[in-house]
């Protein structure tokens, strides 16, 4: 790469950057400005602001990389990223969110959801889930930032990781929420016109007609391990009920297709408008923009293995195996796709196009968790809502701490952690946050016991199944093999690859429902 | 059909762009509806009396 014209657009976006964020920072007066923007963003921001928080380098480089492993099945989360992540997100729960959100004054997802039921404890338990368990999803954001950096500038992993999470950090610190959404904006933009010519170079090379016939006819080539675990060809399903198909259905797809309804940082999203109106407008670009977004990624990262075969007679997965360790890391599949097969004036573009996808959801997340400690955790639930006039000082010292405790889990991840990462939050959001909010909005007679006990049983079983069950991340956290001797409880059996959401989300959903159907409803409840 | 080795990866496929074209329909039908503007029940950061603690 040109170093020299590396530095030129580097530089140019990051005062770009740094513009919007001081318009956020100047266009702030007053806590509501901080934490909701001032609740008078315009449609088109808000939805490319939603959209681009929402899809990171998880989505591009950590799913687009498992596509490259398991396939284009996975075009099923892009479906539920556009029907139940936008549709069902805008009009169901935005409107509904969006009108309690100002009756009520909330200014957090977590007071939201305490104001309803009257409860700091809501608000206090919900912000701390948000602090303490968020970090993990913005540092597997991060480490895809810095991935992408490491393959396209041969720059140190540290360093990167370092540099480009401090530049996000300042602005959000300073502009807040305007600040956010402002960026988000021009960070939108650029991913939306990256990936539009990425799937066009892509279709041109392999063959806009017969590329998928081409990728099916390569079925042969997949490894014998996957073979064995379900897996049939890059343009087929994994084989019902194996291993691999459990994967790719509960914790990939449906995992992050429903745990996005309950993901604090875009449910915030929605309190930022006007009118419902915003909501129905904000659909048009949404939509679009999230099928673009994931279905190229999606595409592209199965397609990889036809470029990959037909070049260098690999597949994705051999591609991105380590020389040293000689195990696959496929959070380098697209990285090194892009690498090899596009233009060197589209690797910068597509360099920006990843910072600022890693950029945009960091700074949601960041001032999610800030928010958390500062305004749910400190001022609400610990101060008993003392300090009002030092909210946003309060929220900045939360930012701050979101992001030490970010970057020190970012350096002792392990590999290939982007998807799985991701994937844990939305599930665990989706099973402690998704009945009390469903609650919360449509049901006058849930009670604040019902859901405080929903709550807690969706942490502990998600915890549980975590910790003894879900092999992948039993193993790896080694508690399990610490008490028991073994990997997981059920080791060899389905439930070892069956993801935590299947069964924590009913369970606290039933938790929920009968909970406020035994307890007495108080006065304590708002409007629903 | 368009490639694909199942029919479960062309329904994805299908339904990716089916639910795109539908969200921009209904954004579009519904482009003014829902115009109300509810008053804040609680002034500016006004403290709230919860009734539990922690």
């Amino acid at each position: 790469m040109n170093l020299e014209l590396l530095a030129i657009i580097v530089g140019a976006y990051t005062l770009a950057i740094g513009y919007l964020g001081w318009l956020g920072y100047k266009k702030t007066k007053t806590a509501s400005d901080y934490l909701v923007g001032g609740r008078q963003i315009h449609p088109m921001l808000m939805a490319l602001a939603y959209g681009s928080t929402f899809i990171s380098t998880s989505a591009i480089v950590g799913f687009g990389g498992v596509a490259g492993m398991m396939g284009m099945g996975i075009l099923w989360l892009t479906f539920l990223n556009i029907f139940v992540g936008i549709f069902i997100a805008f009009i169901f729960f935005g409107r509904p969110t969006r009108r309690l959100g100002a009756q009520l004054d909330a200014h957090t997802f977590p007071e939201l959801l305490g104001r309803r039921y009257n409860s700091r404890f809501i608000q206090g338990f919900s912000g701390t889930i948000i602090a303490f368990l968020m970090p993990l999803y913005a540092a597997a954001v991060m480490i895809g930032g810095a991935r992408f950096l490491e393959v396209q500038l041969n720059l140190d992993f540290k360093i990167a990781l370092f540099v480009f999470s401090c530049v996000v950090v300042t602005y959000v610190f300073f502009g807040g929420l305007k600040g956010v959404i402002y960026t988000d904006a021009l960070q939108g933009s650029l991913m939306f016109i990256s990936m539009v010519i990425l799937l066009v170079i892509t279709y041109n090379k392999l063959g806009w007609l017969h590329s998928h016939a081409d990728l099916t006819a390569m079925a042969a080539q997949v490894p014998q391990g996957l073979i064995a675990k379900g897996h049939q060809g890059w343009t087929a399903m994994p084989r019902f009920g194996s291993p691999l198909w459990w994967q790719m259905v509960s914790t990939i797809i449906l995992g992050v297709g429903i745990g996005v309804l309950a993901q604090p940082q875009l449910a915030v999203r929605y309190m930022t408008v006007k009118s419902g109106k915003e909501l129905y407008r904000a659909l048009v670009p949404g939509s679009i923009f999230i099928m673009v977004m994931t279905g190229v990624a999606f595409i592209v990262g199965a397609l990889s293995n036809l470029y990959f075969w037909k070049t260098f007679g690999k597949t994705a997965m051999e591609m991105a195996t380590d020389v040293v360790t000689g195990k696959p890391n496929i959070d380098k599949i697209i990285p090194i796709y892009i690498n090899s097969v596009m233009p060197e004036w589209f690797g910068y573009l597509f360099m920006l196009c990843m910072l600022a996808a890693a950029m945009s959801t960091m700074s949601g997340q960041f001032h999610a968790i800030g928010t958390s400690f500062g305004r749910d955790i400190y001022q609400q639930a610990i101060a008993k809502g003392k300090h009002q006039e030092r909210t946003v000082p309060i929220a900045k010292a939360g930012i701050f701490i979101g992001f030490v405790i970010t970057i020190i889990l970012a350096y002792n991840l392990g590999l290939g952690i982007i998807a799985i990462a991701t994937s844990l939050f939305f599930g665990m959001c989706a099973s402690v946050f998704l009945p009390a909010y469903v609650s919360a909005l449509f049901w006058k007679n849930s009670t604040r016991s019902g859901v405080i006990a929903g709550m807690l049983a969706g942490i502990v079983i998600w915890g549980f199944w975590i910790f003894f069950v879900h092999e992948k991340e039993s193993a790896a956290l080694g508690l399990c093999n610490l008490l028991t001797g073994k990997p997981s409880l059920v080791t060899g059996s389905i439930w070892a690859v069956v993801d935590p959401i299947i069964i924590s989300l009913p369970v606290s959903a039933l938790v929920t429902f009968f909970g406020s159907l035994v307890t007495p409803k108080k006065t304590m409840n708002k409007t629903a | 059909m368009f490639g694909f080795g199942d029919i479960w990866v062309t329904l994805a496929y299908l339904l990716c762009i089916g639910s795109t074209l539908f969200c921009i329909i209904y954004g579009i039908r519904h482009w003014n509806d829902d115009v109300e503007m509810p008053t804040p029940t609680h002034p500016e950061d006004e403290n709230t009396d919860f009734e539990d603690t922690i």
